[in-house]
């Protein structure tokens, strides 16, 4: 069927145009915008008898109404897949960059994918292990999970999310099958070009795919950016049985670009100007990761989030909070005492922990270990809201002992070196030495016989 | 047959309108455009319908056909609904991944049902009885757990002919034929209903019998009663999934209907792999043999979200009809409150509070109106019950928000998460503050008939004691705990064995994920026993080092692990060992007293 190509716009509004008097074109179809010698592409976001309504990727910038064409492609946002886009470097609707040769072979799949069938799941089980302590020990990372970090402006997330790359392993597995896909949204130059290098150094880069849409690109693009690199790694974790780590950054630069969009459609708004859908937009995306019976790929999502002013109640980390298999919250009273990797543990949590850990996975105390961690270092944070009132000296013997517990908790556990890798036989010896700053009377959440076998109480000198 | 069909003209998202759709009705099913996708009409004006479509609307054109059904949007009820697993409009999951493999498609359908498979029918009438709607004329073993009854449809009386003797039949066999003034109506294995309709019954009657769950905080302290509504409102992170399933694992219900609603496609898969291997403590049954499951994720349609409440709770009546009791769980309820905004804007309605249409409070209490303990439809004089359960995810935690407050208005249990007690690891994080239950009352006699007669007076006083210990916890807070005098110490230690002893059940935890009502009775007595012997010693002005032996404490703080449901009568030898412990203080008191 021969394509049709109009002439001329009604309107022009933010990243949106109209087209008036079009026939056959569907729902979310592609389009070439064509101005003068330059190519756009957009898409359909609203279409009646009467008009079309579509929303232009790189930017409404420079077009004009009488001079603008545009072609309907009669099909839906596809990026081309294969094999060969290891390695390589695309931009936000997955162009190729780095001035390589276009994908050649591959196949051509919707961005916006289709869901999973609840029924075709399988619920993951296999641990990650990260060599970073906090998280092994007390947020388990599992392979198909969602799990992201919640960051701040200036804390180190990047540094974390490359440490957790280069780490990560399954015990007992050849690592040949690893991927990494990393989408870059609205990100700074530094920050892309530090993820980048940091691949490279480790080695790792002949299997990593990137997606970049910088902090200067077009904002609209970013719509779609996430979406073509969970496409990428669909498809080599389904078709091509890889195991794919994604790595989203950063998801509040896509919210803001969702909320631009969804203002200049006048759409009714819903908390802080975010649209009514933001939950379900975000979904269709986090829920990408998973694993499915009967085949051996899996997709895992680490997305990367700035919480903006440090506020976890703000709609991007709240509902992504909702979504997602737990969180990795950082804190910036840890960066402030020097601690890194800064993970604040007690707002911190990995749901599919509990089914991924304990005998036949880690260790049979792990759950037990991990429990009485969080519990002790919560009554930590009570004393020390305490002792901050009527100082160290009125406080009784024990609360005492919990401080210790607590300083050394966080210089010993959670601190560890960008380098340094902990197994997690390591982790939990470190767990149980430091749980030795308490007496045995507070360690309820730890079976009798783990007491006998691993508990040593430290007595105070 | 050629159907009636109009045109669409206009298309946004899951909300499609099209023209020439005269004659159609309100909330009728219709096919829309060349792949056919599933659509329910919304709206009506003049020879335009406003259509919410099921499945999403990529590639659909103006000018594509809409075909009419004549049809209600509506659920097929019968044999073979039990451990099945639908999508929001009753597509079952298992069929349409052999039909079109591990991603859902657009446009494919699939019968709710098995039509293929034989039932062995048991039928229970005669040629020529005079039979009235909801009376039970046949009968199924459909899982060992369930016996599934057929039964006349409301609105259907009049004398049986045709009757099919007992055998093998499938689901649309006709069963028999019922003559009445109206014309004849057959009756077969199954029937339909409309989801927006709620299932007729003949009274409705008041709570009387709780709806044990085995999880100590909500047992003893706010409980819900057998047609009951509750709510469980807490932000990300406080464990409403983990509480929801630890109900649809243990609650004493005879179906069990869970309905994920907007949520992770993963905890529905742990349900789908966990349920089967798991036992019911009372049947002995696999739990699965009990459960029905629907499943729409948060990435899938958001219309069928709107529609997967309905269809649940339209499913749990039928079974009420039988004469069961039904739990039917919602998580979220918050996810369903967001589908109805997000269809609400794609038609432009005018926003009441954060967005939401200003019918939102009506569509929570139409909701949770349909909970309830009925007398139900039929000769014999039986009753069956629907509680629900509906999980709140307020934004922010924020229990300020509509959904939350609007929710609260018509649930009588109100089960608070506590974002604080969750980070401590405190499970189930239920806030034994902010939570409440009206029923407690109501239920006052069947704890004393069926448990103990002291068993609410125990309950009131370790209640009174925890909220003691918040008081004093404020005092704590500034001043430490040491200046406190010693009664006042003591309380602050008791509440602390009732949090971490009591109130605290882990729910992997193969001794005490499920706790047995009496086996909570003992544990709040010997609890409560041991802080009235101490408080006596105290008052007499023994130290309190002397009666928080190490020893004992930990064994009241560990006797949820160490004995199990089937074991009670090991409660005895503890309440010797604290008995005779504080026998010898007592001694030990008046001797030093006498010298």
């Amino acid at each position: 069927m021969p394509l049709k190509e109009y002439m001329g716009l009604s309107q022009i509004n933010g990243p949106l145009i109209f087209v008036e008097n079009v026939g056959n074109v569907g729902y979310n179809e592609v389009v070439e915008v064509n101005f003068r010698q330059e190519k756009r592409i957009g898409q359909v976001v609203q279409i009646s008898d009467k008009f079309a309504v579509i929303q232009v990727f790189q930017g409404t910038e420079g077009l004009n109404i009488n001079e603008t064409r545009v072609k309907f492609l009669g099909k839906t946002l596809q990026v081309k897949v294969s094999e060969e886009i290891l390695g390589r470097i695309f931009n936000g609707i997955g162009e190729p960059i780095d001035g390589g040769v276009d994908i050649i072979n591959g196949v051509y799949q919707d961005i916006n994918g289709s869901p999973i069938n609840p029924a075709s799941r399988m619920y993951p089980r296999n641990f990650i292990q990260t060599g970073v302590s906090a998280i092994d020990g007390l947020m388990t990372l599992i392979r198909g999970q969602k799990l992201p970090i919640f960051s701040g402006n200036g804390l180190p997330h990047n540094r974390l999310a490359v440490q957790i790359t280069k780490q990560a392993k399954i015990k007992g597995e050849e690592s040949g099958n690893f991927a990494i896909v990393f989408a870059a949204m609205g990100i700074k130059h530094d920050d892309a070009q530090f993820m980048l290098s940091s691949f490279e150094e480790s080695g790792a880069i002949k299997n990593v795919v990137t997606f970049l849409n910088l902090a200067d690109d077009p904002t609209i693009e970013r719509i779609a950016t996430p979406r073509v690199a969970l496409t990428a790694a669909e498809y080599l974790a389904f078709e091509k049985d890889m195991h794919v780590l994604v790595i989203l950054t950063d998801m509040t630069n896509y919210c803001e670009a969702l909320r631009e969009l969804s203002t200049s459609r006048g759409e009714v708004p819903s908390r802080k100007g975010y649209p009514g859908y933001l939950y379900s937009d975000l979904a269709s995306m986090y829920e990408r990761a998973g694993m499915i019976r009967d085949k051996k790929g899996s997709v895992t999502q680490i997305p990367i989030l700035s919480m903006p002013n440090d506020d976890i109640t703000h709609p991007i980390p709240d509902l992504t909070g909702y979504i997602t298999e737990g969180q990795i919250v950082l804190s910036r009273e840890l960066q402030r005492k020097g601690v890194y990797p800064p993970i604040g543990i007690l707002p911190s949590l990995s749901r599919l922990m509990k089914d991924g850990i304990g005998e036949g996975y880690t260790r049979a105390d792990h759950p037990h270990v991990s429990s009485q961690l969080f519990a002790a270092y919560s009554r930590v944070q009570e004393v020390r809201a305490l002792a901050s009132i009527i100082g160290e000296e009125e406080l009784t013997n024990i609360d005492r002992r919990y401080l210790k517990f607590g300083d050394a908790f966080e210089k010993e556990f959670l601190s560890q070196g960008y380098d340094e890798d902990r197994s997690i036989e390591e982790t939990l010896a470190l767990g149980w030495k430091l749980l030795g700053n308490l007496p045995q009377s507070e360690l309820t959440r730890v079976s009798e016989d783990e007491l006998k076998r691993y508990y040593k109480e430290i007595k105070e000198s | 047959m050629n159907k009636k069909s109009g045109k669409i003209y206009m298309i946004n998202g899951p909300v499609v309108k099209a023209r020439e759709m005269t004659g159609v009705m309100m909330h009728e099913v219709v096919k829309v455009g060349k792949l056919k996708l599933t659509g329910e009409v919304i709206v009506l004006e003049g020879d335009t319908a406003t259509i919410q479509v099921y499945e999403e609307t990529s590639g659909l054109k103006p000018g594509e056909p809409v075909e009419m059904s004549g049809e209600l949007l509506s659920v097929m009820l019968g044999p073979g609904l039990v451990g099945s697993v639908f999508d929001g409009i009753q597509r079952p999951l298992e069929v349409l991944r052999s039909k079109s493999g591990d991603f859902l498609q657009r446009g494919v359908t699939a019968e709710p049902l098995d039509f293929e498979k034989q039932w062995d029918v048991e039928v229970l009438v005669n040629e020529g009885d005079q039979i009235e709607e909801g009376q039970v004329v046949a009968k199924v073993k459909e899982t060992s757990a369930v016996e599934h009854r057929i039964m006349v449809p409301p609105h259907i009386s009049g004398k049986v002919t045709k009757v099919k003797k007992p055998g093998k039949y499938k689901l649309d066999t006709v069963l028999m034929v019922v003559e009445s003034e109206s014309g004849k109506h057959e009756i077969k294995l199954y029937q339909n209903w409309p989801v927006r309709v709620p299932r007729p019954y003949k009274e409705r009657l008041a709570p009387s019998e709780p709806l044990v769950t085995g999880q100590r905080v909500i047992d003893t302290f706010f409980p819900i009663s057998k047609g009951g509504a509750a709510a469980i409102p807490g932000g990300f992170g406080t464990g409403k999934t983990v509480t929801q399933h630890q109900l649809a694992k243990w609650a004493d219900a005879d179906i069990i209907l869970y309905i994920g609603c907007g949520e992770r496609g993963n905890e529905m898969t742990e349900v789908l792999e966990e349920f089967p291997k798991l036992t019911d403590p009372r049947s002995g049954k696999p739990l699965m043999e009990r459960t029905i499951l629907i499943a729409n994720t948060s990435n899938m349609p958001v219309s069928a979200r709107e529609a997967s409440i309905y269809t649940g709770v339209t499913i749990a009546e039928y079974f009420r009809d039988m004469g069961y009791n039904v739990a039917l769980m919602a998580d979220s309820t918050s996810r369903w409150a967001e589908a109805l905004r997000e269809i609400s804007g794609r038609l432009e309605e005018m926003p009441a509070e954060e967005g939401f249409p200003p019918y939102l409070s009506s569509r929570i209490a139409e909701f949770y109106e349909r909970a309830g303990r009925v007398k139900i439809l039929g000769p014999e004089d039986k009753n069956g019950s629907i509680s629900i359960i509906g999980a709140v995810s307020p934004p922010g935690g924020d229990f300020s928000e509509p959904v939350t407050t609007h929710t609260k208005r018509f649930v009588r249990c109100f089960w608070a998460l506590d974002k604080s007690l969750a980070n401590a690891r405190h499970y189930p994080s239920i806030s034994w503050l902010d939570s409440y239950s009206e029923y407690t009352t109501e239920l006052v006699d069947w704890f004393a008939q069926n448990v103990n007669t002291d068993f609410s007076k125990l309950s009131k006083r370790a209640m009174s004691l925890l909220s003691e210990d918040n008081n004093l916890q404020q005092i704590i807070k500034l001043v430490g705990e040491d200046v406190l005098p010693d009664d006042q110490k003591l309380i602050v230690r008791v509440a602390n064995i009732l949090k971490v002893g009591y109130l605290q059940q882990s729910a992997f935890s193969e001794v005490d994920a499920f706790c047995d009502m009496h086996k909570q009775y003992e544990m709040l007595r010997i609890i409560l026993m041991y802080y009235d012997r101490a408080s006596s010693l105290i008052s007499k002005g023994v130290a309190i080092s002397e009666v928080l032996e190490e020893k004992i404490v930990n064994t009241l703080m560990r006797m949820k692990e160490s004995v199990p449901n089937e074991k009670l009568d090991q409660f005895k030898q503890i309440e010797k060992t604290i008995g005779s412990f504080f026998d010898s203080l007592d001694e030990k008191y008046e001797s030093a007293k006498e010298a």
